[in-house]
């Protein structure tokens, strides 16, 4: 079996808690799983409350509060209260849709650090289309609100093609709310951003022009606003270090127990991925297959197996290599290395050819209809 | 940006400063990231707490540790201390 030999295993840092599917929000890139509608099962509150003290005693220091949108649990202060008596570093990552300011005034005295907003975009009518739902004022108010209650606030925008042309006016945007980190990033497409690539894949002049304005940005914000930018692996010569190496740092926890090596595992053929209801945290991240399964290096295939710098990317995504070149083993294809390089290219182009044409399809909106639909 | 020696140091409220079983060391938590410490710089953080200045701090830690000449490593690290956010004066 690939890479199924137990060498260093470095303990678990991350852990993301996803804790519902369930979202208000229809963003046509969300990360959840296409079929996540067949997935609606949840754990309990004492369930997570388990999975993190086992994670915590590995050494798991930052939690992600995550969903779909993790406000829908109602036992989301009790979550955070025990995340806090552990000594986690908790990150609500959140749409702010229906965020209170009494719930703020409540998480902050359960103990959260840090809430992280997420705005589709500049203006009003492009953040409500893409949201699905009318949010823009809301998440503005929001935003206020975080600031005024001492945490860290964190904007996160996703780019994609629908939005890029209003960079300028989203670091306006942040710098206005009062941002302490901006996260620029850019779609990943997985999930629905996959099904949806031909719309929301941006050109390489966009890219380009996007980057520039930021660079700027940056420079004339140093020392008041941090900003990360998750990378456009489509036009780069080399694939992302995902995961910062398979089982190395991150543990992801889907909303029924299923304990994954990264949030997009799901999609991957017979991992047998275990479930928090059936084992322990550290049999799951020490002796789990899924776990095991693209630890080190003797998975590879050529060229990585060879290349010299397979240390600092890891062979790059494995799910990207599945979802694009059919073959999980594979070089991630984002690498000029790869043989299936031209999937990229060809990708690129289906979308170059997709903005041109005149009539444009419609995004696909993640919502419970269409998800049944796809996973059908 | 540079240190004031004038004014005392505090250590940001919107950071962090713990110290981690599992790694045996102190860390600096933030949004989505943290940062490993060695012992030095953690015993040096642990006095930004607004009401040392640079001078206190280094005879403080010439005193704990019955050395001398530590201004240099401590003015350097609280120079990058203060680039990075995790301390700040005012």
């Amino acid at each position: 079996m690939a890479g199924y030999t137990k060498t260093n295993i470095t303990p678990p840092r991350w852990l993301l808690a996803e804790l519902t599917y369930a979202c208000p929000l229809q963003c046509p890139y969300c990360a959840n799983p296409i079929d996540y509608a067949k997935h609606d099962s949840e754990i309990s509150t004492e369930d997570w409350k388990r999975v993190l003290t086992q994670a915590r005693k590995m050494g798991a220091v930052q939690l992600g509060l995550s969903g779909g949108e993790p406000l829908v649990r109602k036992d989301l202060t009790e979550i955070v209260k025990h995340a806090r008596d552990l000594g986690y570093y908790s990150n609500l990552i959140t749409s702010g849709y229906g965020l209170t300011e009494e719930k703020i005034v409540q998480l902050k005295e359960a103990g959260l650090d840090h809430i992280q907003v997420s705005i589709q975009a500049s203006s009003q009518e492009l953040n409500d289309h893409i949201a699905g739902t009318t949010s823009f004022e809301h998440k503005k108010q929001v935003a206020h609100l975080v600031k005024k209650h001492g945490y860290p606030m964190v904007l996160c925008v996703v780019i994609h093609r629908e939005n890029i042309h209003q960079m300028a006016d989203i670091l306006a945007m942040a710098e206005a709310l009062g941002a302490d980190y901006l996260e620029l990033a850019n779609t990943q497409y997985y999930g629905w951003a996959h099904a949806n690539r031909d719309l929301l894949l941006p050109t390489k002049e966009q890219f380009e022009e996007a980057e520039k304005i930021a660079q700027a940005f940056k420079e004339t914000v140093a020392g008041k606003m941090k900003i990360y930018y998750v990378v456009p692996d489509f036009h780069e010569d080399r694939p992302k270090a995902c995961m910062n190496g398979w089982g190395t740092t991150f543990l992801t926890i889907a909303p029924d127990g299923v304990a994954l090596p990264c949030h997009s595992a799901r999609d991957l053929p017979n991992l047998d991925c275990p479930n928090v209801n059936d084992v322990s945290i550290s049999e799951i991240w020490n002796d789990s297959k899924a776990f095991n399964f693209f630890r080190g290096d003797d998975w590879m295939q050529e060229p990585c197996r060879s290349c010299d710098e397979k240390e600092k990317d890891f062979g790059g995504c494995r799910c990207q290599a599945y979802l694009l070149a059919g073959d999980m083993y594979a070089t991630d294809p984002v690498c000029s290395k790869s043989p299936n390089h031209y999937v990229i290219d060809e990708a690129i182009e289906s979308a170059r050819n997709a903005a041109l044409a005149e009539n444009e399809k419609p995004l696909i909106f993640r919502n419970s209809k269409n998800s049944k639909l796809l996973s059908n | 940006m540079t240190l004031n020696p004038d004014l005392p140091i505090q250590f940001s409220r919107t950071h962090r400063l713990q110290w981690e079983e599992a790694q045996q060391k102190n860390v600096i938590l933030y949004p989505e990231g943290m940062v490993e410490l060695n012992a030095s710089s953690a015993e040096i953080l642990k006095l930004c707490d607004g009401t040392r200045t640079i001078t206190q701090i280094v005879s403080d830690l010439e005193e704990k540790f019955a050395t001398q000449g530590l201004f240099n490593d401590i003015n350097a690290f609280l120079e990058v201390a203060l680039q990075n956010g995790w301390i700040h004066q005012n």
